[in-house]
C-alpha cells in the first residue's frame, strides 16, 4: 500500500470526522493547517482511522506525530509492514 | 444506533421547536465528548439540550460553593458523574486503615452532594451514573471476600447507590455497569484516549450511554411507552394455529418453544408493571383465543389481555381501532410482530408508533429488545398493577352505554362517585405519576415530581385537590388532579389540571370545576383564572375553559365565581372527614 492511497483514505476521514468537505491533505499537513484539528477532533480522527483502518495506535503513538506524512507511515507499518515483508 | 460521528451531525440541525432542557454536566474526568453526545441524542429524542459543563474535575468546587456557575445557571437536570477509574485512584491514594470504610465515605460525600444540589436547586432531578466494574486484580477471586479489596467496595458502593436513588424520588441512576456489561470493558474503555485525554468512557461507547441518559430523561418529560400490541403466529409461539393446531405449535420447555415462553414471561412481567397488552393478529377470532384458553404452557391468559383484536383486516385499521379503546398517543404504543412486511405497513400508516425490528430468530427476541431500554419510567404505584384490569372494565362500560339513548341516564344509571381528598402522602406518588403520564387531558402539562408534590402540598400557597372516580363497574382510582395558586388576595390560578383520559365523557369537568368554585367561595376568593399551553398533544382541552363559561381575556381565561351557577353532572361526593379536605391548615 502506497502512502498516497492511504492518503486518499485518510483525506476522506478527515472530511467526514472534520464535516468540512474542502479539507485537502498532503504528507507535509498539520494541525495549525487546518482550523478544525484541535486536539479534541484529534482523538475523533484517531478513533475513526482506528476504525476503518482495523488497528489501534499506543497511547505514545497517538501524540507523536508531527504530520499527516508520520501519521501515514505510523498506519503503513502496524497493517501492511508483515504483509510487504 | 447512530454512532459518534453521526451524533456531532446532528449538532448543525434545526433545534428551533424542539422541548427546551436545561442540563449540568459535572464530571471528575474529561466530558467534552459525552456533551456533544447528548445533546446529539437529545435532537433525536425531541429535546434542545441547553448543556452547562463544569470544567474538568470541578464536581465538588461547584457544589459546595453557593454561588457558582452551577447554581446561577439553574438546571432542569444536574448529572454527576463519578467514574470508577477516578475512584480507584482515590484509592490507590488513601492508607490501608481507610479501604474498609472507602465506599462508605464516598456514599456520604455523594449524599452530602445530592443534598447541597436539592436545597440550591430543589425543582432539579439528579442524575448519578452508577459504577462500571473494574478490578484492579490484586487480590484475584479472594477480592469478593476481602472487604478492603477495591472491587469490594466498588461493589458495596454500587449497592449502597441503589439504596439511595430508592430513598429520593428526585435521585436518578443511570446504569453504567449495565451499559459496560452489555457492549464489554474493551468496548467502553480505552487506555490510549484516556491517557491523551483524560476521557474514561470510548468513543463508541457514548451513543448507548447518551441514549440511556435522555431515556431518563424524556421519561421524566412524560414520554414513556404504556402498550404492546402483539402479533400471535411466529411472535408469541412458533408456528401458525391455524394451520399447525394447538398440540402442534411451539411452546413450553422443549427447544425454540422455550424462546417463546421466555417471551411471554417478560411480557406478563410488563402487564403487572402496569404496561397495557392488546393482541392484533391476523386470525378467527375464536381459533386464536383457544391458544390463550386451553394451550397448557401459555404463560399469557386472557385476562392478561386488555383488547383482543383477531380477524382478518388489515394490522393500520386494527391498531388504529385498538387506539382509541386505550385513549393513549401512538407514540406510547410499541408493536411486536415476526412479519417485516406488517412492520413496515404499519410503521408507514402510523406515525411515532414504535416497531422493533425483531430478529429473524425469535431465540434473540429477548436480548435484541432487552437493548432498546423500551419501557423506561421513574414512577411505579398500585395503579400500575391494576391497569389491564382498568382497561377490561372500561369495555364493559361502553357495552352497557350501548343500552342507553340518552347519555343522561347512562351517566345517571352508572352510579358515579368521587373522593375528593389534598394531596396527602398516600396519594402523591400517583399524583406525581399521572403529572407524568398525562398528555391529553392537560391544560398546561407542567411535570410534577414527587418532590414537587410533596413541596406544593407543604406550601401555604397552593390549594391541591386529587378526585378518584368509581362507579357500578369498579374503581378508577385516582384520575384528576387540581393545583390551584394563590395569585393575588381575590384571584386563585389553576395552576394545574389534568385528567386521565380513562373517564372523558363522564361530566367530570363539571363535578371539578363545581368543586374548585367551593373551595374559592369557602376561602373567599372572588376569581378564577386559568390558562391554557397548546402542547403537540392537548388539543383536547383547547375550548376546555370557553366551553366550562370562563371569558378569555388576552391569553389567560376568567371566572367569577360569585356569580356561578353550579354546573349539571351526575357525580357524588364520597365523604371524607372534613378537615383532611382541601389541604386547609
Amino acid at each position: 500500500m502506497e502512502l498516497n492511497e492511504l492518503l486518499n483514505q485518510v483525506n476522506r476521514i478527515f472530511i467526514d470526522v472534520l464535516d468540512n468537505p474542502d479539507i485537502k491533505l498532503s504528507l507535509s499537513t498539520t494541525a495549525a493547517d487546518i482550523d478544525e484539528w484541535d486536539s479534541l477532533t484529534h482523538i475523533q480522527l484517531v478513533v475513526a482511522i482506528e476504525k476503518h483502518f482495523q488497528l489501534r495506535f499506543t497511547a505514545k503513538e497517538i501524540q507523536s506525530w508531527n504530520n499527516v506524512g508520520e501519521m501515514l507511515v505510523c498506519i503503513k507499518e502496524k497493517k501492511y509492514a508483515t504483509a510487504t515483508a | 444506533m447512530k454512532d459518534f460521528y453521526q451524533l456531532k451531525k446532528n449538532l448543525k440541525n434545526d433545534f428551533s421547536g424542539l422541548k427546551d432542557v436545561k442540563v449540568a454536566l459535572l464530571g471528575d474526568s474529561a466530558t467534552q465528548f459525552l456533551t456533544i453526545a447528548l445533546r446529539g441524542v437529545g435532537f433525536d429524542y425531541g429535546f434542545n439540550l441547553d448543556i452547562w459543563e463544569a470544567d474538568f474535575n470541578q464536581i465538588e468546587r461547584q457544589v459546595f460553593d453557593a454561588e457558582s456557575e452551577l447554581f446561577k445557571f439553574d438546571a432542569n437536570f444536574i448529572i454527576i458523574f463519578f467514574s470508577s477509574h477516578k475512584l480507584l485512584s482515590k484509592y490507590n491514594k488513601i492508607s490501608s486503615a481507610n479501604t474498609s470504610t472507602f465506599a462508605k465515605s464516598q456514599l456520604e460525600l455523594i449524599e452530602t452532594i445530592y443534598h447541597t444540589l436539592i436545597l440550591k436547586n430543589p425543582k432539579a432531578n439528579i442524575i448519578l451514573y452508577n459504577l462500571n466494574e473494574i478490578d484492579d486484580a490484586v487480590f484475584g477471586n479472594f477480592a469478593n471476600k476481602l472487604e478492603s479489596s477495591f472491587l469490594f467496595q466498588l461493589r458495596l458502593l454500587n449497592c449502597e447507590l441503589l439504596r439511595l436513588a430508592n430513598k429520593y424520588p428526585n435521585l436518578h441512576l443511570v446504569d453504567l455497569s449495565s451499559i459496560q456489561n452489555l457492549i464489554g470493558k474493551n468496548a467502553f474503555y480505552q487506555s490510549s484516549i484516556y491517557v491523551n485525554t483524560d476521557m474514561v468512557l470510548s468513543i463508541n461507547a457514548l451513543p448507548l450511554i447518551a441514549a440511556r441518559c435522555l431515556d431518563l430523561i424524556a421519561a421524566i418529560n412524560g414520554q414513556i411507552k404504556k402498550c404492546v400490541i402483539l402479533d400471535l403466529d411466529n411472535t408469541l409461539w412458533g408456528g401458525v394455529i391455524g394451520d399447525d393446531g394447538l398440540e402442534n405449535i411451539h411452546i413450553g420447555s422443549l427447544g425454540i418453544g422455550k424462546a417463546y415462553t421466555e417471551f411471554q414471561y417478560w411480557l406478563k412481567k410488563l402487564k403487572n408493571r402496569g404496561i397495557i397488552l392488546a393482541v392484533c393478529s391476523k386470525n378467527t377470532e375464536a381459533i386464536a383465543k383457544e391458544v390463550f384458553t386451553n394451550h397448557p404452557e401459555m404463560v399469557l391468559k386472557l385476562e392478561d389481555i386488555s383488547v383482543f383484536i383477531a380477524n382478518w383486516d388489515n394490522k393500520v385499521n386494527n391498531i388504529r381501532h385498538i387506539q382509541s379503546i386505550l385513549n393513549i398517543g401512538f407514540d406510547s404504543m410499541v408493536f411486536l410482530d415476526d412479519n417485516p412486511f406488517e412492520r413496515n405497513l404499519v410503521r408507514e400508516n402510523i406515525s411515532n408508533i414504535i416497531v422493533p425490528e425483531l430478529p429473524e430468530d425469535p431465540a434473540e427476541y429477548l436480548e435484541y429488545l432487552y437493548t432498546l431500554n423500551l419501557f423506561e419510567t421513574v414512577t411505579f404505584s398500585v395503579e400500575d398493577l391494576e391497569r389491564t384490569k382498568l382497561y377490561q372494565i372500561e369495555s364493559q362500560r361502553k357495552e352497557f352505554q350501548n343500552h342507553f339513548v340518552n347519555e343522561d341516564s347512562f351517566l345517571e344509571q352508572l352510579n358515579m362517585y368521587s373522593l375528593v381528598q389534598a394531596f396527602n402522602k398516600f396519594n402523591t406518588p400517583r399524583v406525581a405519576q399521572l403529572s407524568q403520564r398525562s398528555n391529553q387531558f392537560n391544560l398546561r402539562t407542567v411535570r410534577y415530581t414527587e418532590t414537587d408534590i410533596e413541596h406544593i402540598s407543604q406550601s401555604d400557597n397552593y390549594f391541591t385537590l386529587s378526585f378518584t372516580l368509581e362507579d357500578k363497574f369498579g374503581d378508577n382510582g385516582l384520575i384528576c388532579v387540581i393545583i390551584l395558586k394563590k395569585e393575588a388576595t381575590a384571584t386563585l390560578f389553576i395552576d394545574t389540571w389534568f385528567m386521565s383520559c380513562r373517564v372523558l365523557k363522564r361530566g367530570m369537568e363539571n363535578f371539578v370545576l363545581n368543586t374548585i368554585v367551593e373551595l374559592a367561595k369557602q376561602q373567599h376568593f372572588t376569581m378564577l383564572k386559568a390558562e391554557y399551553i397548546p402542547t403537540k398533544k392537548n388539543d383536547l382541552v383547547k375550548n376546555h375553559y370557553a366551553d366550562l363559561g370562563f371569558e378569555k381575556i388576552d391569553d389567560y381565561y376568567f371566572l367569577n365565581v360569585l356569580n356561578y351557577q353550579s354546573r349539571k353532572c351526575f357525580i357524588q361526593n364520597k365523604t371524607i372527614t372534613e378537615g383532611f379536605k382541601y389541604g386547609i391548615k
